[in-house]
């Protein structure tokens, strides 16, 4: 069957269906000239050598049968993800089109190939394969990934339609095409009901989180966004559970008599196989955090721990016929809290990036698979039933979106808008599952197989490309209501204010909601799961340590520009000016939110933007990050060959001056920064170094700073120790942090004092140590001081 | 509620005045006695008898809240030493999540109604702006649970909050221009553009709930 690529192809896409050819006409050509069916064993290699008379030895030979499966596979992977990489290089195209689109496409061009060149695509896909190796990546990595906290805000309604929905859909489809079928002319007659029923399950396992990159590039709102991602997650679980529920049906000999009470039965079995899922899915999460616990010597394996338990939980759950999805999916939900924290972070980062690269193997390899089955010959085609199909899937889709919203807007304070609904329907777009579904049929108990798998992929390409690629201007010409996020310090702050007043406020009214099951839930977990869960000793949280890198990273700038000129330094003012009234920058802001997000009271994860096929790159800081890292031990070492310095000195030597934050207490700032600045600045000419030297005394920074992450604007030392006038006219200089707006020169008393050393270790150098990054020693002559302290600091990545 | 006549007529009352339903009085009124003991008005010390309430980290201000006379609109400053019943609902109505029946205005006063609370839970001395010094003392109230966050960072924190809001506040400012603190305009603009009345609400519920009685 004719099919269009839709995807625009650039350059790079040209090149690789030029590639995609010549390897695949190479392949087939092998495989034609060797003259063998698909697989040969070793044994008959062998053998076959053996009988002819082997004449010559051969200098070059091709074996193509011994690697072919394993070939192939490789050069689909790496087609697909060449196609990613092109797909990802145009600017607007993964906002707008799903991937699976093209991972659809590529799919379909390689079956063109293979049925074009009459090469026997090697069986890679059948029910053990899917169900043990290609199933499980993918949905551990949506269960991995999943924002728990918009998850379990919206628990209630997210189980209730992704559970009913799906329940109503199958049934729904099921019921209304078996009447279809009992149409004597469209030549259905002998689908009976119960594999109508099975159709109808499995064409209504929807896939939407194709969807999700197009709708967060929407910027749609939190709840709608995590009913549309719990709906993803759960609906595999779901279905593959009625499938096979309905396959032990149509198992049985005495299908026509099924008695009423087998179908209560089918139920209780739904909800045992369901729950006790979930329950084996916590039991091994638990467990393979508490052996990340120990893992502290041989942090190497510790991302195969977290993959062999989360898989032994699949596998188990499959044992005893329970829900091996919802049990991965429990188990990667409740795993991921506490190995986050016992792992290293090289270890999280490769669980992560490992996850993706598993679960984009076996997408990739599924959807080959369907653009292999989709290009060929094995099809039965029946108007009636597709045509049928297509609109049966989309009207009870309809029915169970709306009729189940309605009921539950009810319960819930914000309700889901006919808008939003309407999103949420479209959003049901099929994937990989239901193809997998309808592949694996057994032939024997549906003879018309092949009628069933044309549908599915009818339905399929409809929804995936039509709804796929319609949705996002769907979206935007609804204008549903879309997230407010703004990327700023206060409105972390009011948030986190806000939920503690509301909780402190049910509690006054006593009343019980989730916000307080959620809160008891903490209090349990900080209670007894985390001292059995996590690691002792913890060195002090990753936010602390990030802020020492960053701390360093700053002496490093800092020490660079003092290889600069001074002269360099005078940086215009006007210049200045107009930094200030730029705002934080987003790095910085992004800083300071995550150590918000972090240490508030409660952790709250906002919906992580989520994509299916990718991970959010880091950050340059991240980057800039390492290279500190390694150069500092460099640093420190020159610098304690070559000075000795002041760090370790008692209290009471006035060496560094830090400027403060300019909302340093009256009295303090007043006593200080008189005497301090007109004095210090000439008085520790002589015993700091330049700047590098902060970087031996990070240690004692640190605890000074103890990991404040933005700084305040501070003001700069003003020239020959005059006093400091506020305005923050001069440049706001913090640490890389800079805070844009200086402007705000909030109290008119003397705002900048230099922090000595000798203050009591950095207790009440607070000011000091907010401020960080502008340590750097008022031995500099002023001028040079804050020249110097405002080029790295201005200059930000 | 017993059913005497005179009862339900203050029901009534307390229903136009504040918008619950008399359910929801019924509800508060049964709570409002669980705390007082029984008594007509409720002092601060009162609140101890809420154990959950301990474990909040801005458990003070909270309590500080429901005595404090600008939300019981009984004056600009100052505390009250105690409070009766209505003014228990008068705080509570603060937290009634806003009915989507009602029209834009109503909802942009209801907002403003609500901010207006938050805003005096930062204003903690009534001058009618937040200054530094209470913005770092929420910051640092917020911050308590984590044993691993000193002070500084709370103060920098802070500090850095209050720049940004000046930024948004007051956009460019003159080099010797001060920024005294965060006047209640100045809030509602940093609130602009986020849903604070999704937010800031509280399920009462109208059904018997499951009274949390310790």
């Amino acid at each position: 069957m004719g099919f269009q690529l839709r995807v625009p192809l650039s350059p790079w896409n040209w090149l690789l269906l030029l590639v995609a050819l010549k390897s695949s006409g190479a392949s087939s050509d092998l495989n034609e000239s060797t003259n063998s069916s698909a697989q040969h064993d070793l044994n008959v290699r062998f053998a076959a050598a053996s009988f002819e008379p082997a004449e010559t030895i051969s200098v070059f030979s091709l074996d193509y049968d011994y690697v072919q499966i394993p070939y192939e596979v490789t050069l689909w992977i790496l087609l697909a993800s060449l196609a990613k990489i092109g797909f990802h290089l145009h600017p607007r195209l993964p906002g707008l089109v799903p991937e699976s689109c093209l991972l659809i496409a590529v799919g379909a061009l390689v079956g063109a190939i293979i049925f074009g060149t009459d090469h026997k695509s090697p069986p890679v896909m059948d029910s053990s394969i899917y169900f043990l190796y290609l199933l499980p990546p993918i949905v551990l990595e949506g269960g991995y990934f999943m924002p728990t906290r918009p998850f379990f805000e919206n628990v209630g309604s997210i189980l209730w339609w992704a559970g009913l929905g799906a329940l109503i859909s199958a049934f729904g489809v099921g019921l209304s095409l078996h009447l279809v079928c009992r149409v004597p002319a469209f030549g259905l007659g002998d689908v009976t009901l119960l594999q109508s029923l099975l159709f109808g399950s499995l064409v209504s396992a929807v896939d939407p989180v194709a969807v999700l990159a197009v709708l967060e590039e929407a910027r749609v709102n939190e709840p709608l966004y995590m009913m549309i991602f719990g709906e993803a997650l759960l609906n595999d679980g779901i279905s593959v559970v009625l499938y096979n529920i309905l396959i032990a049906f149509t198992k049985m000999h005495k299908f026509e008599d099924i008695e009423p009470v087998d179908i209560l039965a089918g139920c209780a079995r739904f909800v045992v196989v369901g729950v006790g899922g979930v329950f084996f899915g916590v039991v091994f999460g638990f467990i393979s955090a508490f052996i990340t616990r120990f893992t502290e010597n041989i942090s190497a394996i510790e991302p195969l721990i977290v993959f062999m338990f989360s898989y032994l939980s699949y596998l188990v759950a499959e044992t005893l016929y329970l829900s091996g999805i919802l049990a991965i999916t429990a188990c990667a939900v409740t795993m991921k809290k506490y190995v986050e924290e016992n792992v290293s972070q090289k270890s999280y980062t490769t669980i992560k990036y490992f996850m993706k690269m598993l679960s984009s193997v076996s997408e990739t390899l599924i959807f080959i698979f369907m653009g292999v089955s989709t290009v060929g010959k094995n099809h039965e085609w029946n108007w009636a039933f597709v045509c049928f199909t297509l609109a049966f899937c989309q009207i009870w889709r309809a029915i169970s979106v709306f009729a189940l919203f309605y009921v539950s807007n009810q319960f819930r304070t914000f309700p889901f808008s006919i808008k939003d609904q309407c999103i949420i329907f479209y959003s049901g777009v099929r994937g990989a599952g239901s193809f997998s579904l309808a592949f694996l049929l057994p032939l024997s108990l549906f003879p018309r197989k092949k009628m069933f798998v044309t549908a599915t992929l009818v339905v399929i390409y409809f929804t995936v490309f039509i709804q796929g690629i319609t949705i996002g201007p769907l979206v935007r010409y609804l204008d549903v209501r879309k997230t407010n996020k703004k990327e700023s310090i206060n409105e972390e702050l009011h948030t986190r204010l806000m939920d503690h007043l509301k909780a402190g406020i049910e509690d006054v009214c006593g009343q019980w909601s989730h916000y307080q099951v959620r809160d008891r839930f903490k209090k349990f977990d900080h209670r007894y799961l985390r001292k059995i869960l996590i690691r002792k000793n913890l060195p002090k949280s990753s936010i602390v340590s990030l802020y020492k890198k960053l701390e360093v990273k700053q002496a490093i700038e800092m020490a660079e520009a003092g290889v600069l000129s001074s002269a360099a330094f005078s940086v215009p003012r006007p210049a200045q000016r107009i930094q200030e009234t730029k705002r934080l920058s987003p790095e910085d802001v992004k800083s300071m939110r995550d150590i918000l997000t972090h240490n508030m009271y409660q952790v709250r994860q906002r919906t992580l933007s989520y994509n299916k096929y990718n991970l959010k790159p880091q950050t340059s800081e991240k980057q800039a990050k390492e290279i500190l890292i390694r150069r500092q031990s460099t640093l420190r070492a020159s610098v304690r060959k070559g000075h000795s310095l002041p760090w370790g000195k008692p209290a009471g030597t006035k060496n560094i001056r830090y400027l403060s934050f300019p909302y340093s207490d009256p009295q303090r700032a007043g006593r200080d920064a008189r005497v301090a600045d007109c004095t210090g600045n000439n008085d520790s000419d002589s015993e700091l170094p330049s700047s590098p030297f902060y970087t031996p005394s990070r240690t004692e920074w640190l605890q000074e700073r103890r990991g404040t992450q933005g700084i305040i604007p501070m003001k700069s030392l003003p020239r020959g120790g005059k006093l400091p006038s506020f305005g923050s006219q001069r440049k706001t200089s913090r640490d890389e942090h800079v805070g844009g707006g200086g402007r705000a020169a909030l109290r008119p008393e003397p705002l900048c004092h230099t922090v000595h050393e000798e203050r009591d270790s950095g207790e009440d150098s607070e000011e000091g140590a907010s401020t960080g990054g502008s340590r750097w020693s008022a031995e500099h002559r002023p001028s040079r001081g804050h020249h110097r302290s405002h080029s790295p600091l201005l200059r930000r990545k | 509620m017993g059913a005497s006549h005179s009862a339900s007529e203050e029901v009534r009352e307390l229903v136009g005045k504040t918008g619950f339903s008399s359910d929801q009085i019924e509800q508060l009124h049964r709570r409002f006695k669980q705390l007082s003991g029984d008594q007509p008005t409720i002092r601060k010390e009162n609140f101890n008898n809420v154990p959950d309430l301990e474990l909040n980290p801005i458990r003070s201000k909270i309590v500080r809240a429901f005595f404090d006379n600008r939300n019981l609109r009984k004056g600009s400053s100052g505390l009250a030493d105690e409070i009766n019943f209505e003014d228990f609902l008068t705080i509570m109505s603060y937290f009634r999540p806003i009915d989507i029946a009602m029209d834009e205005e109503q909802v942009q006063l209801c907002r403003k109604e609500k901010l207006r609370f938050l805003f005096h839970m930062y204003d903690s001395d009534s001058d009618g702006r937040i200054t530094l010094e209470e913005y770092r003392n929420v910051v640092e109230e917020l911050l308590s649970g984590n044993p691993h966050i000193e002070k500084e960072s709370a103060r920098s924190i802070a500090d850095g909050a209050m720049m940004e809001a000046a930024s948004v506040c007051v956009g460019q400012m003159e080099p010797d221009q001060v920024y005294e603190g965060i006047t209640f305009d100045d809030f509602l603009k940093i609130w602009q553009g986020i849903d604070i009345e999704t937010k800031m609400h509280v399920r009462f519920l109208n059904m018997e709930t499951i009274a949390l009685c310790h």
